[in-house]
């Protein structure tokens, strides 16, 4: 089921295109990373699909009263403000004690409920963040560099926490990163993004591409062994695991790439 | 009963205490300080204005401190360097208002009651605005409650979320031209944005939620009033800045205690 598209969609700020003619379209129970470099308009993109930016070209559509659950990038929460993990899950709609406990659960943070918020780690903070999104009860989750922060065990067990959700919930994922490998390793979908599209795939496709790599340069040799490493890894140990429903939907069989 | 002018004083002092302590946590929160400061400097240029037009200063102080506040909000939103222009616009609003004061003839003699309020000559009429206006402002907090805390958390999370971050700081200038044109005749033009911090960052040290904080705001509010008021009569000093004294000494003691209990 198409959850949420865009078609042409390009943004200017102050003057300059920061995206330009981005075709996007999010199914349901996929995941989708968006990778590209700094100033690539990552963030851009996921906050024009959010509007929370105006588009000048282009539309977004939405499937009607699709749910979807934010992670930012940073939120600066400020010491002024005295905030529990549990109160900060109430908003902006209240939820009942027994969902907060069971969504703080799910992402690891059982016991939390009556910490301050800026009493978190960065990793505490990202997994609350999440629990907060999850509430909802999200069609789509978005999640805008959500480890950054993160140290590389921390970032690897928020991937598999994401696609546990995403097992659990059925609910899309489309994710922002500028990592490769773990990033790469997640992501049923990849989009190769700078200002335009450079290619989409498959993370096998995607890291094949001529264009990934002159994105990427010389450093995704490295990246691309770690992630064959850890693909590999998977099928020979973990048949009924994540990567196999991936077949499943229609998308896995559209391995295109294409020059924009 | 409202015949004696301490219980009118009283009541004003308490019903000025609810509305500040709701609007001054999202000061604090939202670190408008400042805002505040322009905001309530404006209102001295809309006395200057009722009184030249015949107006209630009620009035004039509403329009003018409303028109302030839709400046600075706007000039934010479109990304001026906030701590200059509100050091230029809170400044110049109270040095243009008391110029223009004093070409209305006869005001002189009666500026300091508008810098530094006059919570003891508080009519009953004055009580129904000030209760009124006191009312109208909890209600638009209460109301937008969520949203508020939401949109001020993270404004993209607000979007996210389905919220309009451009109507809830609406709410807030509302709010804002709201208190000050009701504080003006309580505590003054240079200490309404007083009453909007001190009770507040006092509640902060002992609140774990903001709804806990904003409710200790507005006690601690009231309990500075009716201490204020004491002192007031007592030692016969000005009521405005005993009020605001008496907020900071409980600021100060909650400080201390804090540092204290966290030995």
């Amino acid at each position: 089921m198409m959850l949420l598209s865009a078609r042409n969609l390009s943004v200017r700020l102050g003057g300059v295109d920061v995206l330009q003619d981005i075709d996007i379209a999010i199914q349901a129970n996929e995941i989708v990373t968006i990778l590209g470099p700094n100033g690539s308009g990552k963030s851009t993109l996921l906050r024009a699909l959010l509007g929370i930016i105006p588009l000048s070209s282009g539309r977004v559509t939405r499937a009607p009263n699709v749910r979807i659950g934010y992670v930012p990038q940073r939120l600066a929460m400020d010491r002024s403000m005295p905030m529990t993990v549990r109160r900060f899950l109430s908003l902006p709609k209240r939820v009942s004690d027994a969902d907060a406990a069971k969504a703080l659960e799910k992402v690891g943070m059982s016991g939390s409920a009556q910490q301050q918020m800026t009493d978190l780690s960065g990793g505490q903070f990202q997994r609350v963040l999440l629990a907060r999104a999850l509430l909802c009860n999200p069609q789509i989750l978005m999640l805008d560099e959500p480890t950054q922060g993160l140290d590389q065990p921390g970032e690897a067990a928020f991937y598999r926490l994401i696609d546990e959700v995403r097992l659990d919930s059925g609910a899309a994922v489309l994710m922002v990163s500028h990592d490769l490998h773990v990033v790469m390793a997640a992501s049923d979908r990849v989009i190769c993004l700078n200002r335009h599209i450079c290619c989409e795939g498959t993370p096998r496709v995607v890291s094949n591409a001529p264009e990934y790599r002159a994105l990427f340069g010389l450093g995704t040799q490295g990246a691309l062994a770690l992630y064959q490493h850890m693909h590999d890894h998977n099928h020979d140990h973990h048949h009924d695991h994540a990567h196999d429903h991936s077949d499943k939907h229609d998308h896995a069989s559209k391995e295109t790439h294409h020059a924009g | 009963m409202l015949d004696s002018f301490l219980l009118r004083a009283a009541l004003a002092g308490i019903g000025l205490a609810l509305a500040t302590g709701l609007l001054g946590s999202f000061v604090i929160w939202r670190r408008m300080a400042y805002f505040g400061d322009a905001t309530s400097h404006a209102a001295i240029l809309g006395v200057a204005l009722a009184l030249s037009l015949d107006l209630p200063t009620e009035i004039g102080t509403l329009i003018v401190a409303l028109a302030m506040a839709a400046t600075v909000s706007t000039l934010a939103s479109k990304g001026w360097a906030m701590d200059t222009t509100l050091g230029v616009l809170a400044h110049s609003a109270l040095a243009f208002g008391l110029v223009a004061i004093s070409f209305v003839p006869g005001v002189r003699t009666d500026l300091s009651s508008y810098l530094f309020g006059d919570i003891l000559a508080v009519t009953k009429v004055d009580l129904a605005f000030i209760w009124g206006g006191a009312a109208v402002v909890m209600a638009l907090l209460i109301w937008r409650w969520q949203a508020l805390l939401t949109t001020t958390l993270n404004e993209d999370l607000a979007h996210a979320s389905g919220l309009n971050p451009d109507r809830e700081r609406l709410v807030l200038t509302l709010s804002l031209a709201l208190v000050v044109a009701v504080a003006l005749k309580l505590v003054g033009a240079l200490l309404i944005a007083a009453m909007l911090i001190i009770p507040a960052a006092a509640a902060r040290g002992l609140a774990r939620n903001p709804e806990s904080m904003a409710a200790l705001a507005c006690g601690i509010g009231a309990i500075s009033s009716l201490a204020g008021l004491q002192l007031s009569l007592w030692q016969d000093t000005p009521a405005g800045p005993s009020i605001v004294t008496a907020a900071a000494v409980i600021f100060a003691l909650v400080a201390v205690f804090g540092r204290l209990r966290a030995r």
